[in-house]
């Protein structure tokens, strides 16, 4: 059979792709449109680590098959930073040291921003159940809850 | 090796159609699927996204109670707000599932066809008294949530058959439910014992009916007669409590694994229904 065909958007852009039935839309992100930001950690839903947006909800993009991503919204972590200006929660990161490898990163970055869009001023212990399905073998989790939740104060004095 | 065919038709007499096919899979949420077919323990023929059939995606509330399409996602079930204040045990088994990741995808449908006897929203669903509304070649019926799953990954539903939606009965007045799981953490973990409650008060503050959900304590989730049976007629006084736990000790088959023995799930299945009992009883007293 042949490949399929698949327009979608992808961080605001029109993109076109090709891909097999089994390529998962990290698959595609990552091999077909050389968006290499988000991670391949597990590969099934456990890490999230590939952590996406689809049409304004959080998914794992392991998950997802490319061909799903037809007619639908997706923004990475590439999208989530305006030109060369980081967003408040990337720079957090940067200044509460809340990475070492940075595999976990993105996902974790892009997790975070869609649980301060739906809730702006949550308190730690929601943002540890919000940010159980992204795995980080390195920090311990302290730094990037710390991260997260001067981040959410900052962005809530700017906003 | 073949090649998947993809398939998103977009009624329900196109997907019995193409989910007619000799190795046919349905893609609802693909929490499992996709894991599945990573891992190489399936390689379907086609892969049938039943997501783009109207009916299988809707939430509605009608003058009988809910109907709850078979793919629509934790996120959405747990943010509709109606449902969530009719169903709260419902919403919250279902919303134990997985990480906030998982929730964007997986569906009702999948969780029960994936037929897993730990699956989370199963007993919330049995306690409940939901129906599926499944088609097939034959046209739709309908089935009891305790009636689908037989085994591990087995099911009653025939070759091509799929579950389009559940329907969820408007309670009597004074009905409560509630879902509580057993987990050595807190969190992303498969249950050790799940009980689901579902219980309905009189005036006075007599049980009127009760269900009682039981999972990952047998080969599938069950439902317990016995255990609801224990409190109607009582006020889910102690010793109502004491015997509808009896009973759900009592039902349990379980098997020994590193999550939990046969002794501690069988004990742990007595002492959890009870407490479900106890957090259905206050929500059905409007706590």
């Amino acid at each position: 059979m042949a490949k399929h065909h698949v327009s979608t958007t992808v961080n605001g852009d029109q993109v076109e792709f090709l891909c097999e039935t089994q390529q998962t839309l990290l698959d595609v992100l990552r091999d077909e449109l050389e968006l290499t930001g988000t991670k391949e950690g597990c590969g099934t839903g456990d890490c999230g680590a590939c952590s996406v947006m689809l049409d304004g909800r959080l998914v794992c993009a392991c998950l997802v098959l490319g061909v799903e991503a037809e007619g639908h919204s997706i923004t990475t972590i590439e999208g989530v930073a305006k030109g060369n200006d980081l967003h408040p929660i990337q720079q957090q990161f940067l200044d509460d040291a809340a990475l070492q490898c940075g595999i976990c990163t993105p996902g974790f970055i892009v997790a975070a921003k869609a649980l301060l869009e739906q809730n702006p001023d949550p308190t730690e212990t929601e943002v540890r159940f919000w940010l159980a399905g992204n795995l980080c073998r390195c920090t311990g989790y302290d730094k990037i809850i710390r991260a997260v939740m001067n981040a959410a104060a900052k962005m809530r004095e700017e906003a | 090796m073949e090649a998947i065919e993809y398939a998103r038709p977009n009624t329900i007499d196109d997907a019995v159609r193409r989910l007619g096919a000799a190795g046919a899979r349905v893609l609802a949420g693909g929490t499992d699927l996709l894991v599945q077919l990573r891992g190489g323990y399936t390689r379907p023929s086609v892969i049938v996204d039943i997501k783009g059939i109207s009916e299988l995606r809707r939430i509605e509330q009608t003058a009988s109670g809910f109907r709850v399409g078979a793919a629509v996602a934790g996120a959405e079930l747990g943010a509709h707000a109606a449902f969530a204040a009719q169903w709260p045990g419902v919403v919250e088994a279902f919303q134990l599932i997985g990480s906030t990741q998982i929730q964007g995808r997986a569906s009702l449908g999948g969780n029960l066809c994936n037929a897993s006897p730990a699956a989370d929203s199963v007993p919330a669903l049995i306690a409940a008294g939901a129906r599926c509304v499944i088609a097939g070649a034959g046209g739709t019926r309908e089935a009891a949530v305790e009636d689908i799953v037989t085994a591990p990954g087995k099911t009653t539903l025939a070759a091509g058959e799929f579950i389009v939606e559940f329907l969820f009965a408007t309670p009597p007045a004074k009905t409560g439910d509630a879902y509580l799981r057993f987990i050595p953490r807190t969190e992303m973990d498969i249950a050790v014992v799940g009980v689901g409650v579902c219980l309905t008060l009189d005036g006075s503050g007599v049980c009127t009916a009760a269900r009682v959900g039981l999972g990952a304590v047998a080969p599938r989730p069950l439902l317990v007669p016995a255990a609801g049976a224990a409190l109607v007629g009582t006020t889910v006084d102690d010793a109502a409590l004491a015997t509808l736990a009896a009973a759900a000790s009592a039902a349990c088959n379980p098997i020994d694994d590193k999550r939990g023995t046969i002794e501690y799930r069988t004990k742990v299945a007595g002492v959890l229904a009870r407490r479900a009992a106890v957090a259905a009883l206050a929500r059905a007293r409007g706590q």
